[in-house]
């Protein structure tokens, strides 16, 4: 135990600490925050903007503390004159050539170069020169890309190419004109994005951000013909408190939910009750297919970022996704069908916005196959970010806001479709059904620890009315990947398949409050999000999709049953295999 | 395959055979005209001049006259070159026309083509290379097969002790051995930061791995420097047998060559000689009938001057973007693919043979007390003999400039010479006696770098000179750290605006600024060293930044916006040729009066200047 230690000096405090710790940790350890720019925990740990130095006794030129390890004996100087110096510098150089426009910028106020620039008290630029100049790349429905403020830190090359091994971004040209870009410095929209946002996520500065739709909202909401109908994602709920300064994982479902009708919207559903009716298509379609052997393993298809993923990279295995649409889509449709009939609503006049912690929605809720009768089932989809910006606009107090639940007839839900929003979670809710379905009782055994928990990969047997049935859950498209190489290579042998784009879940997804480098290093934000959502399922009276009554009520109205023709309608869909590049798509003409 | 007998009996024969390849009195009816094939004399038509040389010969049925094909005999301005062996008479600058005429007079009449020889600076006309002042303080240890051996054909190689060192490694020492025997030579590494070799290799080989690397770093890339490509393209098969040496001694079975593929010829030579060592056994498994194995595969670089450092050649050999990975850890710990990794440049390496077979107490005896050996340089700029020259460490610049080099040419004064290309800096005329050692050049704010020696004359601006290496370094910056990404590029601006005439004192001030915070804080070699070409000028020639700055004015005729051309009143005869000349109507004045430039005409395209013969025009 004792050699596993290592005893070092950081600015006159001794710190013991174990071996192969960097010297940023072992400082943290010791109270001492090294800024930081470039680095993102187990992500990017590169050492390229050079913010970390430190300086080390007996050694030549600077440390790179974010990725250096401590030794025996070592003496650290956080912030002799010659540090502090150089790291001035290195700062000018990098606002020098950033544009500076923090007024009319997303990221202002959650901006990791602005922190610094504060903390350095950087008042004019000792370096200016020429500015790289790019053009802004908004072709995508989800993401915007203005490099005029990116710094070059890469973490987003990081979660795309080593995270999600997807390699949408890199770094192109040399020195001074090097710049983020894609193949052939197409728009992302062009190339073999998914839609998935970890690069926003990852970004500490505005280069990177969601195309913000809630302009569109405020004029619905103030159009008099309009019947605007919200619905929020699982997700949301957990991350929304972030934004007004509450501790990560609060629940603010209640609080949520008084600021939608404040905000005006006409109702306020739950998403959740749209993932009770995934549950049960897709628990009828698994255990269908389970009966009949029919393209097993059966792949979830609720998350976005995924099913492009799919579509591009392993159209041979389409017939495995399941043909369920998402919950928001479902709900969506459901609203401007069954509930436009029962109320007597024009469904023309409908405005249905989605409240998702994702931005692959953006991009979802467009596809050709998310119709129906010429309508969209979702108008607009914006992320937890932009509601948090709509209340703040509002002038709400959100922090100050009674609670109040969802308005009926569509708002009662499950604890296990608030689960929808964590890695392992659909799976556990589809499970909870199919036993129910397979065995024709009404099991207590509801909880699937095995599929709990925020590895990338969580693989288990369960043992439903006596047979063996094989699952994984995978979060992260890296892992993704290697889950469809198990299945197309034959090694495979499981029948039931959870995927969801971001690591972690929709909890992490790149619609959610955005969290600084330093945050992300102490604190295990996917954990207390997750947490949370487990918390409402618990505190759940209804933990089974099916027995949700507003469900039972639907199908036994208008849906007749899983499965039947109106819900394939409305609650299903198709894929397509997609190019990776548009490129590709023009040469084959 | 072959036997080590059969090695052996290649040797032995084929030493006689060429014997007179290095002895001017070598018993032979035999005639071996030899034709450089370095770079420059390919591009000056050698390979024409060889095809004719062999037409004519069959044409005039001449027998016992061989043609041959070399590396560089290293005085490329007088090239091509052709050589004549035994007698070793040195033609220079043949063309394809001038083969019949040395045919039918030299090797036909035996007499000398006194056109063809070449004239020494001091205006002596010399018979033999060696007599030449060019090649008289010059000692050829890496270089000592360049110019003799056919570079393509491994008997030739086999025959000068070719392969003999590793024979000897792998039947009579121990890895530790070896190791113990570099170390004791002294050899430091050639590529510049003069890490010991031995000690390099004895780290490396203290790591315990599945799988390790030599890796031998041929992405020379200084401007002006062509040491590598020489050794190259004359001698591969002997940094092969080093890479070999440097695996058994470290424990690696597998190696790599990272070569820039504008090094054509190089590269091809380099293959052949891995085909060739393949075909007989030398690379592959049980090697000499022991139990060592190895093997080396060729990788090209694109042309990036930063994979020369040396983690980002590994991250390129890798397949990844050449950028440099931040050290520690080393590659001896964690190098290609993470294994243990040992890196030499090719000149290191050219060295390792010699040293086995000669003995480490024979190397040792060359060079200085901390810097030991030879140093091959390329030598170039203002000086009259630009070429490939290999020197014991320690000799004087002055000696390398005026002795081996000859002098500046028209008449011009040594204003500076830069070593270490862009990562180096300028040495001034007071510090030309210093010795070429690592050290020595280190304490005048230069280093040795990988072998780059541009002369500078006293036409030349200093500040100009520093723009020039900025904007390589700029150009050749990966882009992956703040400091050499953006602060370089800053430098640039600055050093554009002072050549400009739009610079202040306090430029020069932000200039050091910059200088110092990206020599520390960048992550790479490159970066780090961006800044010396400009703090050594600054160092020497302050005076001349200062002129810039704030008088606004440059005393040569570098930076157009600083300059201004006068004539002198005083000298001037009026003979009216500096108007003649003049391309732009700038000169003003009647027939036999004295002259004046109108500078709002005049461009400093210095025309003036060189015609007046009583130097009246300055500047």
């Amino acid at each position: 135990m004792e050699e596993n230690l290592v005893n070092l000096t950081i600015d006159g405090v001794k710190v013991t600490t174990k071996k192969g710790t960097t010297i940023l940790e072992a400082a943290k350890e010791a109270g001492i925050d090294i800024p930081t720019l470039c680095f993102l925990k187990d992500i990017n740990e590169v050492g390229d903007c050079r913010m970390c130095i430190v300086e080390v006794e007996g050694r030549r030129g600077f440390a790179t503390s974010c990725i250096q390890t401590v030794e025996e004996g070592m003496v650290v100087h956080t912030h002799t004159p010659n540090v502090l110096e150089a790291r001035h510098v290195i700062l000018d150089l990098i606002i020098s050539n950033h544009a500076k426009d923090c007024l009319t910028c997303t990221r202002s106020g959650n901006c990791e170069l602005q922190a610094l620039a504060v903390k350095f008290n950087v008042l004019d630029v000792e370096f200016p020169g020429e500015m790289t100049k790019h053009k802004i790349d908004d072709l995508s429905p989800s993401i915007v890309r203005d490099f005029n403020k990116c710094i070059l830190c890469r973490r987003c090359v990081a979660a795309c190419k080593n995270v999600q091994k997807i390699g949408a971004i890199d770094c192109i040209n040399r020195g001074f004109e090097s710049c983020i870009s894609t193949v052939g410095d197409h728009s992302l929209n062009d190339v073999n994005c998914t839609n998935c946002g970890q690069c926003i996520e990852a970004c500490p500065t505005g280069a990177l951000h969601e195309k913000e739709t809630i302009q569109d909202v405020w004029v619905k909401l103030k159009d008099p013909d309009a019947y605007v109908v919200v619905q929020t994602a699982p997700a949301v709920r957990v991350a929304l408190g972030e934004e007004f300064g509450m501790p990560i994982g609060t629940n603010v479902t209640g609080k949520m939910v008084t600021a939608l009708k404040r905000l005006g919207f006409d109702k306020v559903f739950d998403t959740n009750t749209g993932a009770d009716f995934t549950i049960m298509e897709e628990a009828h379609e698994f255990v269908e297919r389970f009966k009949e052997n029919d393209h097993l393993p059966m792949i979830t298809s609720c998350s976005p970022g995924w099913v492009k993923y799919i579509e591009m990279n392993y159209p041979e295995l389409l017939p495995h996704l399941s043909t369920c649409k998402s919950p928001h889509q479902m709900f969506g449709a459901l609203v401007k069908t069954y509930f436009a009939k029962r109320e007597g609503i024009d469904p023309n006049k409908i405005y249905m916005v989605s409240v998702m912690p994702c931005i692959a929605k953006k991009f979802e809720r467009q596809r050709a196959e998310m119709k129906n009768e010429g309508l969209y089932d979702v108008d607009n989809v914006i992320t937890t970010r932009e509601l948090s910006r709509m209340i703040k606009q509002a002038n709400i107090e959100f922090e100050q806001l009674e609670d109040s639940t969802f308005d009926n007839p569509m708002g009662e839900a499950t604890g296990a479709a608030a689960i929808f929003g964590t890695t392992g979670g659909v799976m556990e809710a589809a499970l909870r059904t199919a036993q129910d379905i397979l065995t024709g009782q009404d099991l207590e055994k509801i909880d699937f620890e095995q599929v709990r928990g925020g590895e990338g990969i969580k693989r288990a047997t369960v043992n439903i009315g006596g047979k063996d049935i094989k699952v994984v859950a995978a979060s992260g498209l890296a892992n993704a990947q290697k889950i469809m190489e198990e299945i197309k290579s034959g090694k495979a042998d499981y029948q039931f398949v959870e995927i969801m784009a971001c690591p972690g879940g929709c909890i992490m997804g790149g619609g959610q409050p955005i969290k600084s480098s330093k945050i992300r290093r102490e604190v295990d934000v996917r954990k207390l999000r997750a947490d949370a959502l487990y918390s409402i399922d618990e505190k759940s009276t209804i933990r089974k999709s099916h027995e949700n009554p507003i469900l039972k009520q639907i199908y036994a109205e208008y849906l007749e049953a899983p499965g039947s023709y109106r819900a394939h309608k409305l609650l299903h869909t198709h894929y397509v295999e997609r190019p990776k590049y548009k490129i590709m798509e023009e040469q084959k003409g | 395959m072959k036997t080590l007998e059969e090695i052996h009996k290649i040797r032995e024969e084929k030493r006689k055979e060429l014997d007179l390849r290095v002895n001017t009195k070598a018993d032979t009816r035999e005639k071996h005209i030899l034709v450089c094939h370095g770079t420059g004399c390919t591009s000056s038509k050698s390979p024409e001049i060889l095809e004719n040389f062999r037409k004519i010969l069959k044409e005039k049925n001449i027998e016992n006259v061989r043609v041959i094909m070399t590396g560089c005999f290293g005085l490329c301005a007088k090239g091509p070159i052709v050589i004549i062996r035994p007698e070793d008479t040195f033609y220079s600058n043949v063309t394809p026309e001038d083969c019949e005429e040395i045919i039918q007079t030299h090797i036909v009449e035996g007499k000398i083509v006194e056109r063809l020889l070449c004239k020494d600076i001091d205006g002596t006309i010399v018979n033999r290379l060696d007599d030449l002042n060019f090649y008289k303080k010059q000692k050829r240890i890496a270089l000592k097969n360049c110019g003799v051996i056919n570079p393509e054909c491994i008997d030739e190689y086999i025959a000068f002790d070719g392969y003999r060192a590793l024979e000897r490694v792998l039947r009579e020492m121990t890895p530790e051995e070896v190791i113990e025997t570099i170390k004791a030579s002294g050899l430091r590494g050639r590529g510049g930061a003069g890490f010991p070799t031995g000690k390099k290799w004895e780290i490396t080989k203290g790591y315990q791995a599945d799988q390790k690397y030599v890796v031998c770093n041929a992405d020379e890339g200084d401007p002006g420097a062509f040491m590598d490509r020489s050794i190259l393209e004359g001698d591969p098969h002997s940094v092969l047998e080093s890479m070999m040496i440097a695996g058994y001694a470290i424990g690696a079975i597998k190696g790599f060559i990272y070569v820039r593929a504008e090094y054509p010829i190089a590269v091809k030579r380099f293959q052949k000689a891995i085909d060739q060592a393949r075909e007989y056994g030398i690379l592959g498994k049980n090697i000499f009938g022991t139990n060592f194995e190895f093997d080396v595969e060729v990788r090209l670089g694109a042309g990036a001057f930063v994979c020369g450092e040396e983690t980002a050649l590994l991250e390129s050999i890798e397949g990844k973007r050449g950028q440099p990975r931040v050290k520690p850890p080393y590659p001896a710990e964690s190098g290609l693919w993470g294994k243990p990794t040992l890196i030499n440049n090719v000149e290191t390496f050219a060295n390792i043979t010699r040293i086995i077979l000669n003995g480490a107490e024979w190397y040792s005896s060359i060079g200085t007390e901390t810097s030991k050996g030879t140093k091959v340089f390329a030598l170039g700029g203002n000086v009259n003999n630009i070429g490939l020259v290999e020197v014991p460490m320690g000799t004087t610049l002055r000696e390398i400039v005026f002795d081996i080099g000859g002098g500046i040419p028209n008449g011009r004064q040594f204003k500076a010479a830069q070593t270490g290309g862009p990562s180096g800096g300028c040495i001034p005329v007071e510090h030309l006696d210093t010795p070429i050692d690592y050290e020595s050049l280190k304490t005048i704010g230069s280093m040795m770098g990988s072998g780059g020696l541009i002369v500078m004359d006293d036409t030349k601006c200093m500040v100009c000179l520093a723009k020039f290496y900025l904007e390589f370094t700029v150009s050749e910056s990966c882009g992956k750290c703040t400091p050499c990404r953006i602060g370089t590029k800053r430098m640039l601006e600055i050093l554009e605006k002072l050549c400009n005439g739009e610079g202040s004192e306090f430029d020069i001030y932000r200039l050091e600024k910059l200088a110092v915070n990206i020599q520390k804080a960048s992550i790479c070699g490159l970066g780090q060293s961006a800044p010396n070409p400009v703090s050594s000028t600054l160092k020497y020639f302050r005076e001349e930044f200062r002129q810039h700055a704030i008088e606004k004015e440059c005393k040569t005729l570098e930076c157009k916006a600083l300059s201004k051309i006068t004539i002198d009143p005083e000298k001037c005869k009026g003979c009216g040729l500096c108007q003649k000349h003049c391309p732009v109507n700038a000169i003003e004045g009647e027939a036999r009066e004295k002259r004046v430039i109108n500078q709002d005409k005049c461009i400093k395209c210095g025309t003036c200047l060189t015609n007046c013969p009583f130097h009246a025009i300055g500047n």
